[in-house]
Parts: structure tokens; sequence; C-alpha cells
């Protein structure tokens, strides 16, 4: 019955991705931990974590194909979203140090004690608390993007020009957390972490915990996308990515549904950014920078924007080139990177999966030529198709 | 007032981009169920005209008001389209990666608000409508392709269904036979005229043919005002709309 | 000098009867003479941050004003014009040393020689195959920029170049109450000279001419017999180029690295949308009011907060107004 309800809100690629990761949630855990490392199997700590950071920007990924590629908003800041979700949890972690810290001090973390704060700042209190944090997460980037939104969307800023000041936001957010007087660390940020709800964070199930949790939100999260898609909302968004007018026109607040999926992805790149925290140790004003917003936006163009899955794929692809390629050949990362964005923009305007999806019209098209069948090629099977009466019932 | 009794009622409108007064004065009438045709050379602010009925463009001044009462320069498109006002644009503008379907269904008239459309699902007498349109607008049988694949003709059909959909009061139609064959332009015309036994109609087109077959009141707009108004005939016989559009 | 006095004259004002009173009034007067010149070294400073900002967005406000490009890239011509400034003076000293205190403006042309032909090649390689598409533009050139910068610290190291000055750019004189550097003079000079060189060619010159006809009406240039993709390709170039110029003045002031286009990719755009898209003059004023407006802001806020005040500013204001200041109306048309 849960797997009926599930098919009526995702597509089969939807599900399948949902099945693979909440697989996946499972077994990497288990053949990290239970495996005996000497097996072919073992999947080694480093490598849960490396995985669970790639998942993280999977979910980022995610996050910003809702607004670029259902509904048209190219966001050249969602890393600050991101980040912001990365702080918060940053944040909790700092204050489960304790007095475990260098200076000792019970409640004020090192950076703090070291600039010579007498006291911690209003906006540090109750993150000691993890509810109350991991809702932050969610609310900051939330409140942030839903101001941001409702200002840009009812004044109709769009295309380049909403992209610029998104650009310039995550731009401000950058050298205003660089700053040591905002007291969130400033250059270095917030590192050094020790516990996650009482575990240590540098603890092999830890990590693995951590690992599962990625995964299993990320499952959520094509979920949902799926959901909105799929939903009559979803194809107002579409229609908006299409021919904005025409909706005003309908009679519909485009500013509105903007409004609504704008503020839902920065929520989602909030959990990214708090699921990443704990994974690499670290979080820092350099997770603001431009540049890092904009990667994440070629993620999505290589996967295939307008697709659930296609951003996960394209997270996971080039964030495993990034890996291999600075390891192996530093010099040329930069290289690789930057004709990514050129060729994927230049011949794969829908990325890898646009890519299978017309090399499967095409082979549709063979089919129905051969078959001689009135059905055109480019139909798209409704699941919820009325049944045709009979022609005659006009007038 | 003299608004009063009317359905669209403009008086002294004006408008200007950069000095260029594109509306000069402009006043027009139309009685609840009267079908218009509009016509005049390029650039003299049909277009425009469309835009402030609709919300697109604010009048610098004069008065806009729909249903006698209803003051439009107060509000925004989609309230104007709520109100019952429905637009056609002159290049046929459809959800091309939507279906045929999908596009009815989202110009049907209902609650337009985010959350409702996020749990929205189609009722039995919706599904009836978006059908009976698709008879009406002769697109049953690619009701599920996607309309990005439709020709152009077509797509100027899908776009009238989609104002039928909208259930307007008033219905703004920019250009509805550009780009059709013959056969195609008469359909449309007698398309238009059954509409217009419902509901108000506003034309503006090019076409004398198809003006000639609409057979309704014309008015000829001419830099930004009102050259002439009345029957064709009249209007066709008129010395200044000779010289500034039909030429001799 | 006036500080000297105002040291001399503070203990006087304690004394009471006249001589007190006198003192008093000599202070307060001097006091207010010092914020006059106060508020003009703020203009002043902010004029020259203006003349910088103005510099880096110039060419932008060719090729993303005019033909509606947006190149992410921009910076790395600004940077590649640092750069053959610093190719030219190793040249220099090299073979003919005393020819150095020209170095800048044999550099000028060679900058936007080089920047411009770049130029010319990334649009006709890439951009030109993107018109319509603002946002997948956007994206290319972001990837454009990626590699130069890398191709830059592959050829010249990561680590800044040492570009030198002439002995008429260094030192500095008196105005009034003020010390003024001549490299600050310099920039607020060669800034309003490149923007009225610009405008002559846009207006008098038959590039400009058919450049502008190629925005308005490509399809009438075209069938006028203007060559529309020269003329786009030239356009990008003349954009370019002029960022390559901006480069040769900006390594005077700023350090000549790989990054050096980074630092001022969003401040150009922020100048040209502020100031209104497809408009010289708007991007003049632009530049130069948020050039005045950080310099009054920084000693409240400091210089960082004092930026991010502005940019902050100019998000809430392209809200109100988002087409910019000296923006074009016109009929509304469907898209």
């Amino acid at each position: 019955m849960i797997t009926q309800w599930l098919f009526t809100h995702v597509d089969r690629r939807g599900a399948f991705a949902i099945a693979l990761l909440v697989a996946i949630a499972f077994f990497v855990p288990v053949l990290n931990l239970l495996v005996p490392e000497t097996s072919a199997l073992h999947v080694p700590t480093y490598l849960v974590s490396l995985l669970g950071k790639y998942l993280t920007y999977a979910l980022l990924a995610v996050a910003l194909d809702l607004v670029w590629g259902f509904c048209g908003i190219l966001s050249l800041g969602h890393g600050a979203f991101f980040a912001l979700g990365g702080y918060a949890m940053g944040m909790y972690l700092m204050r489960q140090i304790g007095p475990r810290g260098v200076y000792a001090n019970p409640v004020l973390p090192d950076f703090m004690v070291f600039l010579n704060w007498k006291e911690l700042p209003w906006f540090w209190y109750g993150f000691d608390n993890f509810w109350f944090a991991a809702l932050m997460v969610v609310l900051v980037p939330g409140i942030l993007a839903f101001g941001f939104g409702w200002l840009a969307f009812r004044s109709r800023v769009t295309g380049v020009y909403l992209s610029i000041i998104t650009q310039a936001l995550t731009y401000a957010l950058l050298l205003a957390f660089f700053r040591n007087d905002m007291g969130f660390g400033g250059n270095n940020g917030l590192t050094d972490f020790k516990d996650i709800l009482g575990f240590n964070v540098q603890a092999g199930t830890t990590r693995s915990a951590l690992f599962a949790a990625t995964a299993l939100f990320l499952a959520l999260a094509v979920f949902l996308a799926s959901f909105i898609i799929r939903s009559k909302l979803g194809k107002v968004l579409v229609g908006v990515r299409d021919a904005e007018s025409r909706m005003r026109f309908l009679g519909y607040r485009v500013e509105r549904y903007k409004l609504f999926v704008w503020t839902i992805s920065a929520m989602l790149a909030g959990i990214a950014g708090a699921l990443y925290v704990p994974q690499v140790g670290i979080i820092n004003p350099s997770e603001f920078e431009p540049a890092n917003s904009i990667e994440a936006v070629i993620w999505v163009a290589v996967g295939g924007r307008g697709t659930i899955i296609g951003p996960i794929l394209g997270a996971v692809l080039v964030n495993f080139g990034k890996t291999y390629f600075t390891a192996a050949f530093p010099e040329i990362w930069l290289f690789a990177l930057g004709a990514l964005f050129i060729l994927v923009t230049l011949f794969l305007p829908k990325g890898i999966l646009g890519l299978y999806g017309s090399w499967q019209a095409r082979r549709a098209t063979r089919a129905a030529l051969k078959d001689d069948d009135a059905q055109p090629p480019l139909v798209k099977q409704s699941s919820r198709l009325v049944p045709a009466p009979e022609p005659q019932a006009a007038e | 007032m003299k608004a009063k009794d009317t359905l669209l009622y403009l008086d002294g409108v004006s408008v200007s981009f950069d000095g260029f007064r594109a509306i000069n004065n402009l006043s027009l009438v139309l009685q609840s169920g009267e079908m218009r045709a509009i016509i005049g050379p390029n650039g003299a602010g049909k277009t425009t005209m469309m835009d402030i009925i609709t919300g697109k463009t604010k009048p610098d001044t004069g008065d806009v008001y729909f249903n006698g009462t209803v003051d439009l320069t107060g509000h925004d498109e989609a309230e104007i389209a709520m109100l019952g006002i429905g637009r056609k644009f002159q290049k046929p503008t459809v959800f091309e990666s939507h279906t045929v379907e999908d596009n009815l269904m989202l110009a049907l008239a209902g609650p337009r608000s985010a959350f409702s459309a996020l749990f929205h699902r189609q009722s039995q007498a919706e599904a009836d409508h978006i059908l009976e349109i698709l008879y009406t607008i002769r697109l049953f049988e690619k009701r599920h392709w996607l309309a990005a694949n439709l020709s152009h003709g077509q797509k100027q059909w899908l776009e009238i269904g989609m104002l039928l959909a909208q259930d307007p009061k008033l219905l703004l139609v920019d250009e509805p036979v550009a780009g059709m064959t013959d056969a195609e332009t008469a359909e449309t015309a007698k398309l238009l005229r059954d509409i217009a036994r419902t509901r108000s109609v506003i034309v503006v087109e090019h076409d004398m043919h198809f003006v000639r077959e609409l057979d309704v009141k014309v008015t000829c707009l001419h830099e930004g005002s009102v050259l002439a108004e009345g029957s064709l005939d009249h209007v066709s016989n008129d010395q200044r709309v000779i010289e500034v559009y039909l030429g001799r | 000098m006036a500080a000297k006095r105002l040291v001399s004259l503070t203990p006087l004002a304690t004394v009471q009867g006249p001589v007190g009173e006198a003192a008093s009034t000599a202070i307060a007067s001097i006091n207010s003479e010092l914020e006059l010149w106060n508020g003009i070294q703020n203009i002043i400073y902010g004029l020259s941050l203006g003349s910088v900002l103005l510099l880096a967005a110039i060419g932008l406000a060719i090729t993303f004003g005019v033909m509606g490009v947006i190149n992410m890239a921009h910076g790395e011509m600004v940077m590649i014009g640092a750069y053959t400034t610093f190719v030219v003076q190793q040249i220099i000293r090299v073979s003919a040393p005393g020819l150095f205190d020209y170095s800048l403006l044999i550099a000028l042309p060679a900058a936007f020689l080089v920047s411009g032909a770049i130029g010319v090649v990334i649009e006709r390689g890439i951009i030109r195959f993107l018109y319509g598409r603002p946002l997948e533009t956007l994206l290319a050139t972001w990837g454009i920029s990626l590699v130069l910068q890398q191709a830059t610290r592959s050829w010249f190291g990561a680590s800044n170049v040492q570009v030198g000055s002439p002995s008429w750019m260094s030192g500095s004189f008196d105005v009034g109450m003020l010390t003024l550097t001549w490299s600050r003079l310099w920039i607020i000079v060669f800034a309003l000279a490149v923007f009225a060189t610009l405008q002559l060619v846009l207006k008098k010159t038959m590039l400009g001419l058919r450049m502008r006809a190629v925005t308005q009406n490509r399809r009438m240039a075209s069938s006028m017999g203007i060559r529309t993709p020269w003329v786009d390709a030239l356009t990008f170039g003349l954009g370019s180029g002029i960022a390559g110029i901006a480069g040769v003045a900006l390594s005077q002031i700023d350090n000549v690295s790989p990054n050096l286009g980074q630092g001022y990719i969003i401040d150009s755009f922020m100048v040209v949308v502020f100031g209104g898209v497809g408009n010289l003059w708007g991007t003049l004023v632009g530049a130069m009011s948020l050039g005045i407006a950080n310099k009054f802001l920084e000693p409240f806020a400091g210089a960082v907060l004092g930026k991010i005040f502005v940019l902050v500013l100019i998000i809430l204001f392209i809200q109100k107004r988002p087409r910019g200041l000296f923006a074009l109306k016109g009929r509304a048309i469907e898209a």
C-alpha cells in the first residue's frame, strides 16, 4: 500500500532513486562496520565520509534544480543557504565541545575566549540544544530566502538580474562572515568538533550513521521534489518557467508560487549544509564563495536540469572527478571544470539525462514509424488519463 | 457615472514611454455581450491598449472601469484575470512543455493559491469540461501531445481554448488568425462568433477579410486614439481611415 | 597644520574671559574647517574608488549593456590587461630601460589588443552560439574565466607579479589641508578619458553607428548590408579591450595575481545594473556614486561593513527599480 501511494506521486526513475538511496543508506554502513577490513567488500571509513559529502552536494543540487530546472530561477547564491545551514549545525557542535576546548571555558567557544569576549552573544543561545539547532538549520535559510524572495519576486526581478543579485547576496554574506566581530569564528570558522548527540564525530559508527542519515534525507528530498513537480503546483512552476506572463494572465500570482518553491529550496539547501558540516569537520566563510554556488549550478547542468535524479547524478560525478583530478593532476582540475561549463552549455544543454531522453525519443520515433502507428512520437503518457468518450459527444 | 451599465469603459486614457505617446486620450466603451473589432496601423496603440486593460501597463491619466464599477488601474494582471478578463497574445503563447490537456487544466477556472495547487486533485466535472473544450477547439486527438509539437494554427486554437477554460466575461484577442490558412481563418471567425454569444470579445486584427466575416462594430485606432467607429462599411469609407490605414 | 593650531588653542579655551572665548570660537571654526576638508577628502577618495569601479565596469557596460551578453570572464580580461603590463615592463627592463617611464603608455595599446583579441576569439568560438540564452552564456563565460585563471597561474605562477610604477605616478602633492597621491589623481583622469573616448567611438565612428544599429534592430541592420556577426565580434572585442586597458591602470593600485579579476566582477555587475543597463552615463554615475557612498560609510562602519551595506542597498534598490537608475522605458514586449 505504501509503495502504491509512493508510485502515485513519484515516477519510475524517482522511485528507483529512492529505493537505491534507502539501500545504500543500509548497505554502506554495513560494509563499513560489519565487513572485516581485510575483505575486498569492506568500505573504509574515509570513503564513507567522502560519499556522504557527495550526497550532501547532491541534496544541494536537488534543491537548486527545483528552482532552476523547474521554475527557471537561476540562483547563483544557493551556497549561502547551504552555508547558513552548515553554520547552524556548526554552532551546535561548537557548544557540544564544552570545557574540552583549548581554553576549557565551559560556555564560550575557543575563538570567543581568544577574542576576549566575556559572555555568549545572544544569537548563540539555544544552540546547545540539538533540536533548536535543527530547527534553525531550516529556519535561518528559509527566512532569509523568504525575505529576499518576497522583495525580488514582487518587484519582478527575473533572469540574469536575479542571478546577479543572488550572487551579490552570497558575496555580502562572505564578507560578513569573514569579520571576527560577527561572532562566527571569522576567517577560521567553526571546527574541532567533538560530539554530535553524545557520539564522537570522529568515530566510524557515527560517520556511518551520518552517511545513512544523509542518504535518507536525500531520498526524502527526491520524494518531496517529485511530489511538488507532479502536483498541479509543479505544473504551474513549469508554466512560469516557459511563459511567465501567460501564467499571470491566467490569474496565477506568479510571485507566490516562486516564493514557495524558492523558500522550500533554500530549506533543503540548509539541511544539506547541516549534514555536510559534521562529515567534513569544519565550516568556514569560504563556503559562501560565489564560485561554490556556481559550481553547484554546473552539477545540475551536467546531470540534467528539469529532472529529479539528474542533479544527483551530476553532483556525484562532478565531485568524483574533482576528488580524482585535484589529487592526481591539481593543475588540470580548473581547466577541466572550466571546459565542463563550456561544453555542457554548448553541447549538452539538457545534461546527461537529456541525452538519454533524446536517444529514447529517437528510438520511439523509429519504432512508431515502423509500426505505422498513428500515435505521435513525443506523446507524454499521463497516468491520470480520462477515459476517451466517443467523438460525437461534442456540442 | 457614465461607466455604469457598461462592461468596459475607457475614458481619456493616455500613456507615454520616454516622451512617445503610445495612447493619447483614448476613449472606448464596450457593452455587455458585445463583440468589437479593433483595426489600425502598426503603432496605433492596439497592444498597449490591451496592456492597459489587463493591468500590464498603468495609464498616466484616464479612467478604466470594468463591469461599471471596478477600477482596473488599481489591480495587477492576476487580479484582473480573476475578475474575468482573458487575453490572447499576438504570438501564440502556450506552455510548450506541457501536454494540450495540462495546458487547459492550468487555465481552468478555480482557486489559484499555491497550497490548493499543491494538493489539487482533478474532479470529474473538471475533466469533463476539459474534454468539452478539447472538442470545441478540435484538439481532442492531440490531447496528450506536448504543446510544443502543435502547428502554429493549432497553438492559436489551444490558446483560445485556454481562454474558454478560464471562463472570462471579456476576451481580448490579439490577431487570432495571423499565420492561418483561409479555411482556418473562416473556422476561427465562426468559433469567435460562437463565443461572443455568451461573452464579450475584443478582437484586434489586420485581416480585413476576417473582420468582415466577424460582422461587428469596428473601431479604428490611429496614433493612440480613436479615428473612426461604426460598421465596417462606415469605417472603411471614412476618408481619414483610408488615408492612414487602408490606402487607396 | 590646522591640527597643530588646534593643539595649541585647546588649553586656552578653558581660560576664563575674552581670551578663552576667542580661543573657543577659533577652535569651533577650525573644527568646522577640518570637517569640510574631511568631506572633500571623502569625495576625492570616493571619486578615485569610483574611477576604479568605472574602469572595471565600463567594458562590461558594453558587453552586457549594449549586447546583453553576461560575460563572467570580464574580470579575467582586466587581469590579462594587468599581466600584459607586466610583460611589457619585463621587455622594457631587458631591452630599453630608458623607456621605463613610458611603459604604461606602451602597455595601453598592447593590453587593448591582447584582451580585445582574446575577446573576439571567445565571441566567435563560444558566445555566438548562445545568443538569446543569457543564463547559458553566464555559465559558459564562467567556465572561460576558470580556464583563463588557471592558464595564467600555470604560465606566470600563482603568486603576485611585480608591476612597477613610473616616476610620474609616484609621490604626492598637497591641496589645502589634503595630501593626494599622483596615482590617485591619474586614475581619475584616466578613467574619465577612457569614458570620453568610448562615448566618442560609440557616437561618432562608423563602428559605433553600426553597433547601435545592430543592437536596436538586428534584422534591419543586416538587410542594410551590415555584417552583423562582425559587429558582434568587434563589439565584444571592444568591451574586452577596454577591460584590458582597465587592467593597465589597476596594475598600479592592486596586486597583480591570477585572482585579480575575481575581485572586480561582482562590483562591476553591481555598477552596471545600478546605473541602468544599456546606458553609459548611467554606468558613470553609478560607479561614482557607489564609490563615494563607500567612502562616506567607511568611517562609521569600517571598510568591510561599509561594502556589505552598499551591496545590501543595491540589492534593495534593484527591487525598487529593476532596470536601474537610468532605465529605458518601452512598450511592454511579450516574452
